[in-house]
């Protein structure tokens, strides 16, 4: 009998809260992240992004520490904070922690010093931020673009059902820098108004900054949701292009779907990628399409936060999880017409609905693709 | 449930030599990761253009691969060979040569083909795309090579049949300092490393 495996705890900081009910209240409000930015320092032009305000990062991180962290490692930190705290799980050596991130403290590299060589180092980034817990299991980083935060789900299911670990702590994370947003603009993919993923008009990505923490665990009588199929394919056809038949993420919600013993038609709900870039869109469109998951309301958290990278699957997925919970379809923010050349069913404004099993997605950079599939729990009466 | 998996092949690619099953099949004298690099390309016939638009750590993980994938691959099937691979310093080589291009605004020029390398697993879309792998991959990142880790993880891949056979192991690149260390793994009895395992290997 192969173990189950349970998310039991989620939380995230963003430009629209500090914690998980903070941030539902600002996407059923409606309100976006993403302003227009003019800041030398990050761009030569203007710009749209979502960004987290650095005294609202500092008033949070005083309050449970005054050692010296990087911005990232605070954001982190913040996220994880409440969550080991309530959790009350043990860190002994069968809980382990996971951090994914796509760019890290890159940050560090603007000013030349070997200090700060040093500190845009991954590993030592996760070290910073185990530490300041008292980890006793190595730190685990996952590095793969922009699929990191959800693969990070997945990498937690299949170690826990190994029975390696009890009990895994993920914390995903990236920040809107002068590096990232000069090389998105140098690929031309920077949208000039807040993304519209999905639209006819949309001419690109805005990219945001966040952090999300989950605990994910064998142990279920807490659970928010079950982690019931996953799985990670590469197109193998471009290193930055997604493959026009969508065939990566084709096959990994299939085998996703397959693990978890359900039908396509079972889908209630896909919290995509949506990345608002003209190929990325429409090769999502293509592959739900392939998989005869059309008519599946489909959203994109793009509109409300940016495209934030190795942040984007964990913080989707702890969004997504109160949708079901809350049995709440939310908006996919910035949709208008759409803009893709197959039929999908893209949520225009909150509705109510129940939700037994979503579908999580997401595609990046090195042709890679990750599909997760959770199911809600029922919780019995005592 | 869980079954038994042995190691099929490996390989070590630093000091500008490349040993194969713990045979040396390529050794130069000194010279930079270019430059062996290209003369290892060359050596082993190897016919793919976009070898030379790769950054030195896609190559250093292409050239490894190379060699143990081209005899497990075959064009008429579809190859179920997962990628699992990690080092320490992601891909900062590169990140640092993509920040030098914007850190002078008088001379600031953000280039796309050198961006697109700022990612680590960049290398894993390399060999996918090389050996039409649409197959799981991963990248880690470690203080230094846990083969614990990334041996229990490769093991789980094979258990739950996610992969028939996965690639694993390190490939770590900085300023022209590099080590590659590279397995198969799969269920296939082999008995060749038997006493072995990746660390043992990885450490000869």
């Amino acid at each position: 009998m192969i173990r189950e495996v349970y998310i039991t705890e989620t939380n995230c900081i963003t430009p629209l809260g500090f914690d998980v009910p903070s941030n539902i209240s600002a996407i059923v409000h409606g309100d976006s992240g993403i302003q227009r930015h003019e800041d030398a320092s990050l761009m030569p032009v203007p710009f749209y992004a979502s960004i987290i305000s650095n005294e609202k990062i500092n008033a949070a991180f005083e309050k449970i520490s005054s050692t010296k962290y990087s911005r990232l490692e605070k954001l982190m930190i913040l996220a994880l904070e409440p969550i080991i705290k309530n959790s009350k799980v043990a860190l002994n050596s069968k809980t382990a922690f996971i951090l994914s991130t796509t760019k890290g403290n890159v940050t560090a590299l603007k000013v030349d010093s070997e200090e700060n060589f040093n500190n845009a180092h991954l590993d030592v980034l996760a070290q910073n931020v185990a530490d300041f817990f008292q980890f006793k299991t190595q730190p685990i980083v996952v590095s793969n673009a922009c699929v990191s935060g959800i693969l990070a789900v997945s990498v937690a299911k299949r170690m826990i059902q190994s029975e390696l670990y009890d009990n895994i702590f993920i914390v995903a994370g990236d920040e809107v820098s002068e590096f990232v947003l000069s090389g998105f603009n140098a690929f031309q993919a920077m949208s000039d108004s807040p993304c519209k993923p999905y639209s006819k008009n949309r001419t690109g990505v805005s990219l945001g900054e966040a952090t999300a923490a989950v605990l994910v665990s064998a142990e279920g009588e807490k659970a928010k949701i079950k982690v019931i199929g996953d799985s990670s394919i590469n197109d193998a056809n471009h290193i930055s292009g997604p493959s026009r038949t969508g065939e990566g993420l084709f096959r990994s919600i299939q085998n996703a779907l397959q693990e978890a013993q359900i039908n396509a038609s079972q889908i209630d709900y896909i919290s995509a990628h949506g990345t608002a870039t003209p190929f990325n869109d429409e090769m999502e469109a293509i592959a739900l399409n392939r998989l005869d998951l059309q008519k599946a309301p489909i959203n994109s958290l793009k509109g409300f936060y940016g495209h934030t990278l190795g942040a984007s699957g964990l913080l989707e997925t702890v969004i997504a999880i109160e949708s079901v919970n809350q049995n709440m379809l939310f908006e996919s923010k910035g949709f208008d017409e759409i803009g893709v050349s197959e039929t999908i069913n893209v949520i225009h404004k909150n509705e109510e609905a129940k939700i037994k099993y979503f579908l999580k997605t997401a595609s990046g950079f090195g042709g890679c693709n990750t599909a997760v599939v959770f199911e809600k729990v029922k919780h019995e009466l005592h | 449930m869980t079954q038994k998996t042995y190691i099929q092949s490996y390989i070590t690619i630093q000091n500008n030599e490349i040993v194969l099953n713990g045979d040396s099949i390529f050794k130069i004298e000194p010279t930079d990761f270019a430059d062996f690099s290209k003369q290892a390309y060359r050596h082993f016939e190897i016919q793919y253009p976009k070898f030379f638009k790769m950054d030195a750590l896609s190559k250093l993980a292409f050239l490894g691969s190379e060699l143990l994938l081209s005899p497990l691959v075959s064009a008429d099937q579809e190859n179920n060979i997962a990628l699992v691979l990690a080092n320490k310093s992601s891909s900062l080589d590169t990140d640092v040569k993509y920040q030098e291009s914007i850190s002078d605004k008088d001379n600031y020029f953000p280039s796309p083909a050198v961006f697109v390398y700022t990612l680590p697993n960049i290398c894993l879309g390399e060999i996918s795309i090389r050996h039409q792998l649409k197959s799981e991959n991963t990248f880690f990142i470690f203080d230094a090579f846990n083969t614990e880790f990334l041996s229990n993880y490769s093991n789980i891949l094979l258990n739950t049949n996610k992969a028939d056979v996965v690639l694993c192991g390190w490939v770590e690149f900085f300023n022209d300092s590099y080590k590659a260390f590279l397995c198969t793994i799969s269920k296939e009895e082999n008995t060749k490393y038997k006493n072995e395992n990746i660390n043992t290997l990885y450490n000869k």
